[in-house]
């Protein structure tokens, strides 16, 4: 796909949120008109009935063209708790295998009346080609596509930094691993940027981090011990098992011994820091058990928090 | 410009009139954001154990289609168990009557009350829906274009003001 990954096609003439495609360029209202929706929705999971009208009659299609199972189920309870009708497709044993294209696929599934798009794409700029070619009254979430972006994975975890620390103003928030495959680093350093963190770094070895990460307005580490020192929030990045013992990595043992965080390298973040990892988490790989499920993990809050943000996100659209 | 009745005298009034009306175990939920004040200005008066409920009816609304979703949207929060209470729900201006609809249906997601009874502040008439307020401070009429506002100034004292359209 060569199509140009640009923002502006997300928002309509006066700057509301039409899709969502990408963190970057985005206006911090519409970040924040995002993040306090998404509180009230955390309310209604506290319901005895955990649903709204909001999107009654509407037809959701999540569009999974890679495997995922936490993104595509948080997003389709999301749509449920908002009264959407959903309809899941795992398009890799699906018609793409016998030769439909893209566009075409969309274009058939829009014949079937759908208001919204959840796309999930191994190929960066899927979500941007889609929402270019739907009709004006279609939106188009984008749920992670190649290594560009996954906007609702950041805003999930900006959701969550914010509930456990108020206000991003004195942040230092660290994110480790291998930053150069990862599109949730991407979206949440553009998220944290634009929601005005005082420091964020990115730490991993010379061979994960992007060549140019600095430009992206990242102070960068390559050594976790220095990263983590006196930081507030603590980004866990998946290693992907692919990379481990190619010619990026010696081995995971090796990762693990250097960039895993244990409770040993989390004394060096302030005593109130908190651990978050977008899932699925590599125990021992990246980050240790212990750690993973001790007392500052905030991993489990943030896929319940995740749900409320995704709700957020798809009331704010079709609205739009 | 009118003069409208002192917010104050009205609270005073309201709290009477339920006062005068007592049932055990009555709950007080106020809707976003005047009804809430008023809410708040009640449980004190009346002397009610517990927090009050507060509810924003913004994804219950049936406009969302028209205007979407509406910015600075408050979390709705009823700590107290709804299932067989008897809640007297509370705005400050009661108009068409969409707003008690939406906020009767988000009352029922939390459980199955007992009863509901409804209190405004003032009542300005303009029903869509069938639905009669049983406490009210003050009718009043006016012109379409016209707003009636609830404010709070920075001691917490209530008044009324009428905004128009127009400016």
């Amino acid at each position: 796909m060569v199509e140009p990954i640009s923002s502006g096609l997300q928002l309509t003439a006066d700057g509301k949120l039409k899709h969502l495609l990408t963190i970057e360029g985005l206006p911090a209202q519409v970040v924040l008109q995002i993040l306090d929706t998404a509180r009230s929705f955390v309310s209604v999971t506290e319901q005895e009935v955990k649903k709204v009208p909001l999107l009654r009659g509407k037809a959701i299609f999540n569009l999974f063209f890679e495997p995922s199972t936490r993104t595509r189920t948080t997003f389709e309870i999301a749509a449920k708790r908002l009264s959407a009708d959903v309809v899941n497709l795992n398009i890799a044993t699906s018609s793409q295998t016998k030769g439909e294209t893209l566009l075409d696929t969309v274009a058939n599934l829009t014949a079937m009346n759908a208001d919204m798009f959840v796309v999930r794409h191994s190929q960066s700029g899927a979500a941007h080609l889609i929402a270019r070619h739907v009709g004006p009254n279609i939106h188009v979430v984008n749920a992670g596509d190649g290594r560009h972006a996954h906007p609702t994975q950041a805003l999930l975890d900006a959701f969550t930094i914010r509930h456990y620390k108020g206000s991003f103003d004195d942040l230092r928030v660290a994110i480790v691993g291998d930053v150069l495959h990862s599109r949730v680093a991407r979206s949440e350093i553009h998220a944290l940027n634009v929601l005005g963190a005082k420091e964020v770094r990115v730490i991993g070895p010379r061979t994960l981090l992007p060549r140019h990460v600095r430009d992206l307005g990242v102070s960068v580490f390559y050594d976790v011990r220095s990263g983590l020192e006196g930081v507030d929030v603590i980004i866990m990045l998946r290693l992907q098992s692919e990379r481990m013992g190619g010619p990026l990595l010696p081995s995971a043992g090796e990762y693990f011994k250097y960039y895993g965080l244990t409770p040993d390298k989390l004394t060096l973040a302030r005593p109130d820091a908190i651990v978050m990892h977008p899932g699925p988490m590599n125990r021992g790989v990246e980050i240790d058990s212990t750690v993973a499920d001790g007392g500052q993990s905030v991993i489990l809050p943030q896929v319940t928090f995740g749900i409320a943000v995704r709700m957020a996100v798809m009331g704010i659209l079709a609205g739009n | 410009m009118r003069t409208l009745p002192d917010a104050e005298r009205l609270l005073s009034d309201l709290a009477e009139q339920i006062q005068s009306d007592p049932r055990p175990g009555t709950a007080l939920v106020g809707i976003y954001t005047g009804g809430v004040w008023v809410a708040e200005r009640l449980q004190q008066v009346l002397a009610l154990p517990g927090p009050i409920g507060t509810i924003d009816v913004a994804f219950w609304r049936d406009d969302y289609k028209k205007t979407g979703m509406r910015p600075g949207v408050k979390p709705s929060d009823i700590r107290f168990d709804v299932e067989g209470s008897d809640i007297i729900l509370i705005d400050d201006v009661l108009y068409t009557g969409r707003t008690i609809r939406a906020a009767m249906n988000e009352i029922f997601d939390y459980g199955r009350p007992s009863s509901i009874r409804l209190a405004a502040l003032v009542d300005r008439g303009g029903r869509e829906l069938p639905i009669c307020p049983q406490y009210v401070g003050a009718q009043l009429r006016v012109e379409p274009h016209q707003t009636i506002v609830l404010r709070r100034d920075s001691t917490g004292a209530l008044s009324l003001v009428l905004e128009s359209a127009d400016g």
